[in-house]
């Protein structure tokens, strides 16, 4: 049994509307430091049993649009 | 001429597509359940509105694979006239039948409003004549048109740039774009023309009464249709 995370962004090229929300949110409370942020998706899964090739292949079908997004995984344990 | 209107768990523009078919435009048209497999004795598919799935994951993502949408990528091949609207556009390309993306509004707010809408492609099926600038309301918080350059070049040089926002004389500017759609798309063909997605809801304008009966332009493409 294994925690599989995919890691789910907006690709840099696109505008995160929402990120740059958080952006002007984080700056009036003042962390003038943030500069930029953008918000992705953590899909967090148990998978039994993991096979690397099966989960990109549910990041390509399903979990990211590679029009717009790009994904990574991690497997916490 | 018999429409299918696939109805999803969550969509709410399903009711307003079958009624402005029937009532406005004389159309036969009939419920499809999304998990239904088939589409025998339907000549036309229109993909309502709304928020298919509560729209997790992304817009129409979940929609997208539906067992339904086999049966509509089917249908789109033989080039049979599919129409997405709203939601529906955003399933259509989640699906892969059209290009490109729908995201959060550049502005971040849930857009309800008239728009103006000048037909850019002239020959295909959905946009056969309409030779002046429709007001058609929306009704969204994620249609900012995205795709990449080589997307958009090829829309533009293959005429599949069916609507953009314009201001009511026509002209297209920063003001008339409501959501920060790349270029001012508010609606694309797929290579053959018989496939339309657009954020803009023509069924909600399909008669004066409702403020408008603008809509009426692009749906009558269904009435032309000889079965």
């Amino acid at each position: 049994m294994s925690t599989v995370r995919v890691y789910v962004t907006l690709k840099p090229s696109l505008l995160d509307s929402a990120g740059r929300t958080v952006t002007d949110s984080l700056q009036k409370l003042g962390f003038d430091e943030v500069k930029d942020a953008r918000i992705g998706k953590v899909i967090e899964m148990v998978v039994d049993p993991y096979d690397e090739a099966r989960v990109r292949e549910m990041g390509e079908r399903l979990l990211a649009n590679p029009v717009i997004e790009n994904f990574r995984i991690e497997v916490a344990g | 001429m018999k429409v299918a209107v696939v109805r999803f768990p969550g969509a709410n523009c399903d009711q307003d597509a079958l009624w402005s078919l029937r009532d406005d435009l004389c159309l036969s048209a009939e419920y499809v359940w999304h998990e239904d497999t088939s589409l025998a004795g339907f000549d036309a598919v229109i993909l309502p509105g709304g928020f298919t799935y509560g729209d997790y994951l992304r817009c129409g993502a979940i929609a997208a694979r539906a067992p339904i949408m086999a049966e509509v990528a089917r249908f789109a091949l033989e080039g049979r006239f599919v129409i997405g609207v709203c939601n529906g556009f955003q399933v259509l390309c989640e699906a892969g039948l059209l290009p490109g993306a729908l995201l959060l509004n550049q502005n971040q707010k849930f857009l309800c409003q008239d728009v103006y809408l000048r037909a850019e492609n002239r020959t295909s099926p959905w946009t056969e004549g309409v030779d002046h600038i429709l007001r058609i309301p929306i009704a969204h918080g994620e249609g900012r048109y995205v795709c990449d350059d080589l997307t958009l070049a090829r829309l533009a040089s293959e005429d599949r740039i069916a609507f953009r926002y314009v201001d009511a004389e026509g002209r297209q500017t920063e003001e008339s774009n409501p959501n920060g759609s790349v270029d001012s798309i508010a609606g694309v063909l797929n290579d053959a023309g018989n496939v339309l997605g657009m954020m803009p809801h023509p069924e909600r304008a399909t008669r004066k009464l409702l403020g408008s009966d603008d809509g009426r332009q692009i749906l009558a493409a269904l009435c032309r249709v000889t079965v």
